[in-house]
């Protein structure tokens, strides 16, 4: 266990060095460099202004030198600063919004697990039921709709219609003021309706996948063997059938992680909610680059590690892959 | 000259055809898909009102006979602007998914045909691409060049590819075996000749299914986009930035968040379905 994880850790540096080319690459896109924006509204930046700001930012060394650069400041978590009114150091504010956007995706995936998982192994068991059926339905209108647009009708049923849940932030303007159960509520209300978009479309698919597996695992010979040993119904499902329909699950969820990452673009800029996805969606349109890059790097990684905990949980619940 | 199967190619079709008649669901998702052609193609026709023709007296109107969706917050007909938004769509969708399958089907021929370092190289790469969240690419990408739909159309398509390439690679993995395809090598064919005349025509159902399923992808993401105000830029009509609208005045103008969300899903459905449906019928496991 301990070789395949090493061996695993080892693969990642190569994909790390490919996220960090195709990082760079997207950057120097632009057209125009950072300094253009800097100084093309300033009538007194003459050229050789514009020369020595080139050569404090480096950017007039040649391309692989500036790569290195960047890439060395990197894996000391040296994001640079913002070139938003702050000029922070973007790591710190990527820092501050990160664990409120990991903590939303972990309770959507828990969330996903625990819904789709029994759904999928319940259409699977009674195939072609009314419950399979409708099901069905769910999945593929879940496929087809907007999460943008569940959002926005979502607020307006609950949030304006019926007033029940609050639409936007963290916590509600009076929260300093309100008693400690209340202000617990306040903070759970607030995520609800975030977490529900976050899980969405999520749960459709898994539950679909896992209806596939399960259907496929229960084809299999050793599942005609368990019944015909006269074991009930339940034993089979439970014992047999699901723990190997259970195991591509793991390998799905970590595929699910990017797709979850930037989603949160979508829902936490509806929300209000302060987490990386805003940050992102406000740095583009502020062409903040140094942000826009440090959470391109971070979301990436942010998948490289999630798809190894992926893998190092497959090879914990199958001993067949450490084997090799 | 493209040298086909003995005979078998016409009894595919005809297979095909049946089978994908017998499936309701598929017909279904075809049926919506033609319906949306034809209302995009017929857009100036059938469209009641100009998209683009602001009426100020009429701002914010609820659906009424003269505005059966509802105006805008510039009074123009919203009804109008989803006809003529559909054809916004349906363009995004075809161009980036043909850009998408372009490059898919060229990097995952290299790599199924000539394996070894070519295939590692290019499905490192695809592994590197499938690590960052597409829609933080894309809007990284939009960030450094402006929003306009051909932008979109092409940043979806860079992004995505991949999908494809695996497809085209596994499917020329097991093809570049058969019988024809080294036949055709032992007459002496340049390689350029056998991926593109012999092996890929045999590889493009599933290339197919992916590509419709990719349209209904696109025009989700697109929608997206216009609707955080990336995308298609007002006054152009999109889907998506009528939400934009309707979100802006959620309070006091529910049609404009209703609609233009229901077309959208009804839209992509039917792709969906279509997609499906043609996988379906494509299937080798026949269950007879």
């Amino acid at each position: 266990m301990g070789f395949y994880l090493i061996k695993r850790l080892m693969l990642m540096v190569p994909l790390f060095i490919g996220i960090t080319i195709i990082s760079f690459a997207v950057i120097h896109l632009a057209p125009g460099s950072p300094i253009d924006l800097a100084t093309d509204l300033n009538p007194k930046a003459t050229a050789e202004v514009k020369a020595r700001m080139r050569a404090f930012y480096g950017l007039d060394k040649p391309l692989h030198v500036q790569y290195w650069n960047w890439v060395s400041r990197l894996l000391t978590l040296d994001f640079g600063n913002s070139f938003s009114q702050d000029g922070r150091k973007v790591a710190d504010k990527i820092l501050e919004r990160l664990p409120i956007t990991i903590f939303i995706n972990v309770i959507s995936l828990a969330l996903i697990l625990i819904v789709a998982i029994p759904i999928g192994v319940l259409s699977a068991t009674y195939k072609n039921s009314f419950f399979d059926k409708a099901t069905t339905v769910f999945v593929f209108i879940g496929f087809a709709v907007p999460h943008f647009w569940l959002a926005l009708l979502l607020m307006i049923l609950f949030g304006v219609q019926l007033g029940w849940l609050p639409i936007s932030g963290l916590k509600s303007l009076n929260y300093e003021y309100l008693p400690a159960p209340a202000q617990v509520w306040d903070r759970i209300s607030h995520l609800i309706l975030p977490i529900l978009i976050s899980a969405f479309g999520g749960l459709a698919g898994l539950s679909r996948y896992m209806r596939s597996n399960m259907l496929e695992v229960i084809r299999q010979d050793y599942i005609t063997t368990a019944k015909a040993k006269g074991l009930s119904d339940q034993a089979v499902i439970f014992k047999h059938a699901l723990r190997n329909a259970l195991l591509p699950v793991i390998t799905i969820l970590g595929l699910s992680i990017p797709g979850l990452i930037g989603g949160s673009v979508i829902f936490e800029t509806i929300f209000a909610i302060p987490g990386m996805g805003q940050l992102f969606y406000a740095s583009v349109m502020a062409r903040d680059y140094p942000t826009i890059m440090g959470i391109l790097v971070i979301g990436a990684v942010l998948t490289l590690v999630g798809n190894l905990i992926a893998d190092l949980s497959y090879a914990l619940a199958d001993p067949r892959i450490r084997q090799a | 000259m493209i040298p086909k199967e003995s005979g078998g190619q016409e009894k595919l079709r005809h297979l095909f055809w049946k089978r994908f008649r017998k499936n309701k669901l598929g017909l279904f998702g075809g049926i919506i898909v033609l319906i949306l052609f034809i209302v995009a193609f017929l857009a100036p026709l059938i469209s009641p009102y100009d998209p683009g023709q602001i009426d100020i007296k009429r701002v914010l109107q609820d659906p009424s006979r003269a505005h059966i969706f509802g105006t805008d917050q510039l009074g123009r007909d919203v009804l109008s602007r989803m006809i003529w938004g559909s054809r916004i769509s349906l363009m995004v969708g075809f161009v980036a998914v043909g850009i998408a399958t372009l490059i898919g089907i060229f990097l995952g021929s290299l790599a199924g045909y000539y394996g070894r370092w070519v295939d590692n190289l290019i499905m490192r790469f695809v592994d590197v691409m499938l690590c960052f969240p597409t829609f933080f690419l894309i809007l990284a990408v939009i960030a450094l060049l402006e929003p306009n739909i051909w932008n979109i159309m092409i940043i979806i398509g860079i992004t995505g590819w991949m999908g494809v390439a695996r497809l085209v690679r596994a499917e020329f993995l097991t093809l570049k075996e058969r019988d024809f395809s080294v036949a055709v090598k032992a007459l002496g064919a340049k390689d350029f000749r056998i991926i593109f005349l012999h092996i890929l025509p045999n590889a493009l159902a599933p290339i197919l299914v992916s590509a419709t399923l990719g349209v209904a992808g696109a025009i989700l993401t697109e929608s997206a986009l216009s609707f955080l105000g990336i995308g298609v830029q007002p006054p152009t009509p999109s889907w998506g930035n009528i939400l934009t609208a309707g979100k802006d005045n959620i309070e006091i103008g529910w049609w404009l968040s209703l609609y233009p969300g229901l077309a959208i899903l009804i839209t992509v459905l039917g792709y969906n379905l279509l997609g499906e449906g043609i996988r379906d019928a494509i299937d080798p496991r026949l269950k007879q």
